[in-house]
């Protein structure tokens, strides 16, 4: 018999770096599905993929910068996001998304969320929670809920978790959402809205992590969440985001919660600095040395 | 190529040392800078902040050391020249994005105005406590470059530096000053623009179909490509390969950390930078850094009234340590002393390269303060007997 060609060419395909197949990531895992609906937004809006940069922390969310073919930067534990800052604001022109975790974003990079939040400043923010922090084997998060076990609450966690939605709406983002890895199509058209607007944005997206979080919890497998995210999900646009939090057993609140408009940081600070501001082409001689025609 | 004239402020000044190094950084081609309010390093900014806009820069004050040590370093990957400037606390904080920016090769500048600690110390007091941070701060092993200046007028002249050999290495590089030396108000002369040297980024000289980011040019130091130029960089604090992908084995280690090294140490020779006085009939030679090095100046002044033979040995670039220097020095003298403003921190390398040969005489200070030349003076004179 002869050989036939299987592969149905998937135009997701091309925003992926082939080469860095397969993922690190486990059977079962989240992170994955929600980088297709990520590709599947970016792709759909035909934005210039060439002006557009990824900027991750650490964690198995933090892989996703890595496996996207765009400018892709791989930072520190947490610091995404201030990165990410410095970029934006050297180069207004490029769209930068940040894409990382619960843990590197909430916790060891809370601070920066924060003030990222109130300074407006243009990025859109993705953060997977999984719940736990999953690359170094299980221990519990700031959003780990309720009473759950992991690595370093073996006796079940007693902290009480973490609700981003309110944190970042509270510190001034102009567009807050929430879905869940059963969401697909949800989070595509969501990721699309944000993508489209300036300014300050966060979409979480709840995970699962069958490794780590599930069988920590005897949770079941990845279609187990699903099942779960599907049965608990109650979509609910424009809900005051002190009633998102996540309790355990208790509905999953998702839709987008908040989209207002607010001057993003650059056009605040053109704005104050007015005639102290000054347009600043860059010296014939630097623009000679470049290579080629693309730069 | 030379300094954009928009962004030199040619003329005599008198300044202090913090607005020469905002000067120094202006006229280097740094337009954006982030940085947190910190005791005795937040005149630089400050300038900075006031100055900047005016070139179409900007200055961000971040929300702690931690961001703007990586908030720059984004500013450097969509292609500008960018430094942060703090003193001891933010300097720790700062050291895991040193060791971010070493292993990236982000060409930048930390400007570290050290002033007297452990912790929170003394805010407002000199000291140059941070010597051995700055080689050795961050985790794991990198090389990096610090210089020293020791007046207003050298930071100026080497905060350019900092910046050139920041772009040529691509290394992070540690602007060392003091508190003295960032508060002392002194005649500045900044020439103009087409007698500054400035070197500019070794961008890709080839299409993005050929180029990788980690290639390593024939002096081991690669070209780079910026976000937005359609390269798909790739950046990471991982180990990694030559196209920037993470690989993790003792193989792509042994490369990475040697080739980063190496490209520090096949220069030793132009990163030698020493200002020597009456080294070669010298029976004691005080080798000294920064503010350190002008009351050296006075007790060596001082000691050759008495008609001792004293030489003067400044470090300005104290990383990489001057090797050979010392090495040729040791055997020809009957002492090396070394005054400073710590507990003994550069003396330690003193000792190892002169290898026992002459005496090394420790002139250690906890900061506060500077030395008074005498205690140099009675050192000097220990040495010369």
């Amino acid at each position: 018999m002869s050989s036939v060609e299987l592969h149905v060419h998937n135009p997701v395909e091309d925003l992926l770096r082939q080469d860095r197949i397969p993922t690190i990531w486990c059977p079962g895992c989240g992170i994955g599905t929600t980088v297709n609906s990520f590709a599947h937004a970016l792709l759909g809006l035909g934005i210039d993929l060439k002006k557009t940069s990824i900027v991750s922390g650490i964690g198995c969310s933090g892989r996703v910068s890595g496996y996207m073919n765009l400018d892709s930067f791989h930072t520190t534990h947490g610091r995404a996001i201030p990165f990410a800052t410095g970029l934006k604001l050297a180069n207004p022109e490029l769209n930068v998304i940040v894409y990382s975790g619960d843990g590197d974003l909430t916790s060891i990079g809370g601070n920066h969320l924060i003030h990222a939040a109130r300074r407006n400043i243009d990025l859109m923010v993705v953060c997977v929670n999984n719940m736990i922090y999953a690359m170094t084997g299980g221990q519990a998060a700031a959003t780990t809920p309720g009473t759950s076990m992991s690595t370093t609450t073996p006796y079940g966690a007693f902290e009480p978790e973490l609700n981003m939605p309110q944190l970042v709406d509270a510190a001034g983002a102009c567009f807050v959402a929430r879905w869940t890895a059963f969401h697909v199509k949800q989070l595509e058209r969501t990721m699309a809205k944000a993508l489209n607007k300036k300014g300050f944005r966060f979409i979480e997206v709840l995970s699962p992590c069958p490794t780590y979080y599930q069988r920590k919890n005897n949770l079941g497998d990845a279609l187990a969440a699903m099942v779960d995210y599907k049965k608990r999900s109650k979509i609910k646009n424009g809900c005051n985001t002190w009633e998102t939090a996540l309790l355990p057993g208790g509905d999953i609140i998702v839709g987008e919660f908040v989209d207002r408009e607010r001057e993003d940081y650059l056009t605040l600070m053109r704005r104050q600095l007015g005639s102290n501001y000054t347009e600043f082409p860059p010296q014939a001689e630097e623009e000679a040395e470049r290579c080629c025609s693309e730069c | 190529m030379h300094a954009d004239p928009r962004c030199v402020l040619t003329g005599t000044h008198f300044i202090n040392g913090d607005a020469a190094c905002c000067e120094g950084a202006l006229a280097a081609g740094a337009r954006f800078a982030a940085g947190y309010p910190i005791t005795p390093s937040t005149e630089i900014v400050e300038r900075f902040a006031a100055r900047a806009p005016k070139v179409g820069g900007l200055f961000i004050q971040m929300e702690d050391e931690l961001a703007s040590s990586i908030a720059l370093q984004g500013m450097v990957w969509a292609g500008q020249k960018s430094f942060t400037v703090t003193s001891g606390p933010g300097y720790s904080l700062m050291m895991e994005h040193i060791g971010f920016a070493a292993i990236t090769e982000t060409p930048c500048v930390f400007v570290d105005v050290q002033r007297g600690g452990p912790s929170t110390g003394l805010p407002t007091l000199p000291a140059q406590g941070d010597m051995m941070q700055a080689r050795f701060g961050s985790h794991g092993d990198y090389l990096t470059i610090a210089l020293c200046p020791n007046s207003p007028q050298e930071c100026f002249d080497l905060t350019i530096k900092a910046f050139n050999l920041a772009e040529k290495f691509r290394v992070p590089v540690m602007f060392m000053m003091d508190e003295c030396v960032g508060h002392m108000t002194e005649k500045v002369v900044i020439p103009a623009a087409d007698q500054i040297e400035v070197q500019p980024r070794r961008h890709a000289s080839k299409p993005p179909s050929e180029f990788k980011l980690f290639e390593p040019g024939p002096d081991l130091v690669p070209e780079m490509a910026h976000a937005g130029e359609g390269y798909k960089v790739y950046v990471t604090g991982l180990t990694h390969d030559k196209r920037g992908y993470p690989l993790m084995n003792p193989q792509s280690q042994r490369e990475l950390v040697t080739r980063l090294f190496d490209k520090i140490r096949r220069a030793a020779d132009e990163l030698t930078i020493i200002e020597a006085e009456g080294l070669d009939d010298a029976d004691v030679v005080v080798v000294s850094y920064g503010i350190t090095s002008r009351v050296a100046q006075r007790a060596i002044q001082m000691a050759r009234d008495k008609g001792l033979k004293v030489g003067k040995l400044r470090l300005i670039c104290v990383w990489p340590f001057p090797e050979k220097v010392i090495r040729d020095l040791a055997p020809k003298v009957k002492a090396l002393v070394v005054p400073e403003l710590n507990m003994g921190q550069v003396v330690l390398e003193v000792e190892r390269c002169a290898s026992g040969q002459c005496r090394v005489i420790s002139v250690p200070h906890p900061g506060g303060t500077v030395h008074k030349p005498a205690e140099i003076l009675a050192a000097i004179e220990r040495g010369a007997r």
